[in-house]
């Protein structure tokens, strides 16, 4: 099964640039995995002002249970959260800190 | 961020002089505005057209009081004729169950229960999820004797109990129809306990759920249970085990016949909401909330997979306590469409603290001639499809496939904190079956103009179906093109005499769900010269049925293959509506592209594509379409995910019926590695599945004359319609869909 190499910053620039779009064949391999993140406690966006702005929140998987705020995570494009989550899955699968 | 205000109509489509009923439920708003109003335009992306709506002048507008309204979610069956069953003193309660959450808490499989009173008797899974009899007069006094031992989920099992009056014993028999080694199946256990009659209850018999109150009229049902039962009988004595069995038996022995009360036959009726009494005491009932009729039962050897060829293995009924048919709120205020009321797409505006609630309507032209020359096509079997769909916060693997983060909205939140507003058939109960049924007479609130889907584009931004079709409306506003709104329930009433009055036929951006009569109308149409645009993409995929009787509904059998968000059971492909065969229209040998020249090729719900043109655009047969277009690239702009190619895609392909004269104009390029092929055209899943590998992932936009001066012009992309308005509506896409609407108005042949 595929594991994430941490020395292969250049799929994290790849990400940082294109969060959402065309991807190398590599970096799909890491998205598959970071993308995979399970219940309880997956990464969901919430959107308060369409096309301004969304907060992050976490899903419980239990049907009916509200997702929970995180709180002070705000975000005014979708590539600052794209890349706010990648940081949090990152460091989840490698232990390592993105800047 | 949380909506507290929604509601729901009654009508989807009404002409003028009929009346509309609008129900209103509100959270901690005392007072709230209504107005209709005429929707032009909605939608808040950046290089959209906002919102442009116009109030009609009428009575209806004005100031109402707000109250929240219950909805009672759940399916079960109820006989209204209490008395038989009220005057039982010792009886017999038994069916075979296939239970699906037996481990839920305690659930009513058959009796005469209330529970505010804790009084009467019923056959039940006890909280330990083990088979249990339950007799009760009054609260805290309730005799219950339980097997004590928990029931499997899904293993057919025979659930019966006796109780006799006079000597006060109890017997509970559990056997299940699969014996496992290492593992118990069957249980009989006998007590003895008080011999006093159950307490007198006005509680109805009921199956599926006990009877927890009374509202608007009739029943609430409580303590729900979820799965099959096939078989129900009640006895006026308690009967020995073989004489459990003998009620099973067909025809039923003439010895037990005069301890019969009822015995149900759950396979007669399918087609309707009763529930058939086989015995000569005639105790019919009716079902509630539309459980899943036409389902294999106990017995169901594989031979026959038709429910009407062996109707006999196919008694069971499958009960859930998420089911919802009608929400049955009560009306708030109602609106007589005024005569003279231009057709197009409408809403109530209910209005309060700053937060706006519109639900969407179809104003048709009157009901016997058309007032414009086109007509769109308001695809709402494909709006019900989706209604109410709670990806976004269920599904834990669909952002692999979407390839960027969910992106919630006020609706989806509040979606989420009330089950009880049902699921759309892109889901599964909570018990893990199929959503077959879907219906309209309950709060959508993914119906709402400016809604965006949180899985379809970058955090969730891509308007889709109802949302993305106002799309289309501003265009034909922003082009002064007049233009009659019809809806799929209205085609499939009226069939090809509706089509027929005009000479050109619009599309919605997404027409996945057709029945029979829909599409024989369409196909019809496009026989004797009419005119489709087909301005979508994955258009006449499933087959759907509406009821015979039920206003409303229709159901969908996820058969065979297709894009499956749930996987019908084996047996199971029949629909119960109709008795047709369910699935993909290509899989009931009728692929699009025979109808429409192109059919799906590919899905993928990150970014779009564009278009570029062939060489074969150029044939002076299409010379209209790109009259003031020179570009060779067409739409790599637009809303819904930055490009007219885009979401999901028809191809053009020779082998599933396209013409052979079929003209391709234009074929996607750019789509991303997360567009696949679609699982029917799979046999074997291998590395060249993805638009990036194989060239049968993409889009055709294709012209194709029919008999007669018809013909079909496919935009073959759901993304497309979000593009016309793109730089104030001046820009190829738009400039192309008008140029080949003003052709097709011209009576001109090809």
């Amino acid at each position: 099964m595929y594991a994430i190499d941490p020395s292969r910053t250049d799929l994290v620039e790849e990400f940082r640039k294109t969060p959402v779009g065309h991807h190398s064949p590599e970096l799909q391999k890491v998205m598959n995995l970071l993308r995979a993140e399970r219940f309880p406690g997956k990464h969901v966006l919430i959107c308060t002002k369409p096309f301004k702005e969304w907060r992050l929140a976490r899903l419980s998987g239990v049907r009916g249970e509200a997702p929970e705020v995180v709180e002070g995570a705000v975000y005014t494009t979708v590539e600052e959260a794209e890349w706010a989550v990648f940081k949090i899955r990152w460091k989840a699968h490698t232990g390592e800190d993105l800047d | 961020m949380k909506k507290r205000i929604v509601g729901y109509a009654d009508q989807i489509s009404v002409a003028p002089g009929e009346a509309i009923e609008f129900k209103v439920t509100a959270d901690g708003i005392d007072l709230y505005r209504a107005d209709i109003a005429r929707l032009i335009s909605c939608d808040h992306h950046p290089g959209g057209s906002g919102t442009r709506e116009e109030v009609i002048e009428n009575p209806v507008s004005g100031a109402y009081d707000g109250r929240w309204q219950d909805t009672y979610a759940g399916s079960y069956a109820v006989i209204d004729d209490a008395a038989p069953f009220d005057a039982l003193e010792s009886f017999t309660l038994q069916a075979m169950i296939w239970p699906t959450m037996p481990d839920r808490g305690r659930q009513v499989i058959l009796g005469k229960w209330s529970e505010a009173d804790e009084t009467g008797y019923a056959l039940v899974i006890d909280n330990g999820g083990a088979l249990a009899l339950m007799i009760g007069d009054g609260p805290g006094s309730a005799r219950v004797v339980s097997t004590g031992l928990a029931l499997s989920e899904r293993i057919w099992c025979f659930a019966g109990a006796s109780f006799d009056a006079a000597s006060g014993m109890v017997q509970v028999y559990q056997k299940a129809m699969i014996e496992y080694a290492l593992s118990e199946g069957t249980a009989e256990v006998e007590e003895v306990v008080a011999p006093d009659p159950p307490g007198k209850t006005a509680a109805p018999l009921m199956i599926a759920a006990s009877c927890g109150g009374q509202a608007r009229g009739g029943v609430i049902g409580a303590r729900h249970y979820d799965g099959k039962i096939d078989s129900p009988r009640v006895a006026n004595r308690a009967l020995g085990l073989d004489e459990m069995s003998g009620l099973m038996r067909r025809p039923i022995p003439d010895e037990l016949q005069p301890a019969i009360v009822a015995a149900w036959d759950l396979a007669r009726g399918v087609r309707s909401t009763r529930i058939e009494d086989a015995s000569v005491n005639n105790l019919h009932g009716r079902l509630v909330n539309l459980p899943a009729r036409a389902m294999k039962g106990y017995n169901w050897t594989g031979a026959e997979m038709n429910w009407r060829h062996a109707p006999e293995q196919y008694g069971a009924i499958h009960f859930h306590h998420d089911d919802l048919y009608d929400a049955g709120w009560e009306t708030d205020f109602s609106f007589t469409v005024p005569d003279g009321l231009a057709s197009g797409v409408y809403c109530a505006r209910l209005e309060a603290s700053g937060e706006v609630d519109r639900i969407p309507f179809v104003v048709r032209p009157p009901r016997d001639k058309a007032t414009n020359d086109v007509a769109c096509l308001v695809p709402t079997a494909s709006y019900m499809a989706y209604a109410n769909e709670h990806v976004g916060v269920d599904s834990e693997m669909s952002e692999v496939l979407m390839g960027h983060l969910s992106g919630l909205k006020p609706e989806d939140l509040m979606l989420n904190e009330h089950r009880e507003w049902g699921y759309s058939l892109y889901e599964v109960h909570a018990d893990g079956s199929g959503v077959c049924y879907s219906s309209r007479l309950r709060p959508v609130l993914n119906w709402r103009p400016g809604y965006t889907i949180p899985w379809v584009g970058a955090a969730g931004t891509a308007a889709w179906q109802w949302p993305a079709d106002i799309h289309i409306v501003a265009w034909l506003d922003a082009m002064g093109h007049g233009c009659d709104f019809i809806t799929d329930e209205d085609l499939h009433a009226e069939g090809l005499g509706l089509l027929e009055r005009y000479r050109c036929v619009l599309t919605g951006s997404h027409p996945e769900y057709y029945s029979t009569r829909m599409w024989d109308a369409l196909d019809g149409y496009l026989g004797q010269g009419g005119r489709l645009m087909y301005l979508g993409g994955n258009g006449f995929y499933w087959r759907i049925a509406y009821h015979d009787t039920l206003p409303g509904v229709l159901e969908l059998r996820r058969a065979e293959d297709g894009i499956r968000d749930w996987v019908a059971e084996p047996g199971e492909y029949y629909h119960s509506f109709s008795g047709e065969y369910g699935g993909l229209w290509r899989r009931l040998g009728r692929p699009p592209q025979g109808l429409v020249g192109v059919g799906m090729a590919t899905q993928g719900f990150d970014i779009s594509g564009y278009f570029r043109r062939t060489p074969g655009s150029n044939d002076p047969r299409a010379a209209f379409v790109f009259e003031g277009v020179t570009d060779e690239i067409i739409g790599d702009f637009g809303t819904v995910g930055g490009g007219a190619a885009g979401l999901e895609l028809d191809r053009c392909d020779h082998s599933l019926g396209s013409p052979p004269h079929t003209l391709v104009l234009a074929t996607s390029e750019n789509l991303t590695h997360l567009y696949f092929l679609c699982p029917e055209e799979v046999n074997s899943v291998g590395p060249i599945d993805s638009a990036r590998e194989t060239n049968l992932a993409r889009g055709d936009i294709t012209f194709v004359e029919t008999a007669d001066g018809g013909a079909v012009f496919s935009a073959s992309s759901i993304s497309w319609a979000g593009s016309l308005s793109w730089n104030g509506f001046d820009n190829n896409v738009s400039k192309i869909t008008d140029n080949v609407l003003r052709r097709f108005l011209d009576p001109a042949p090809f």
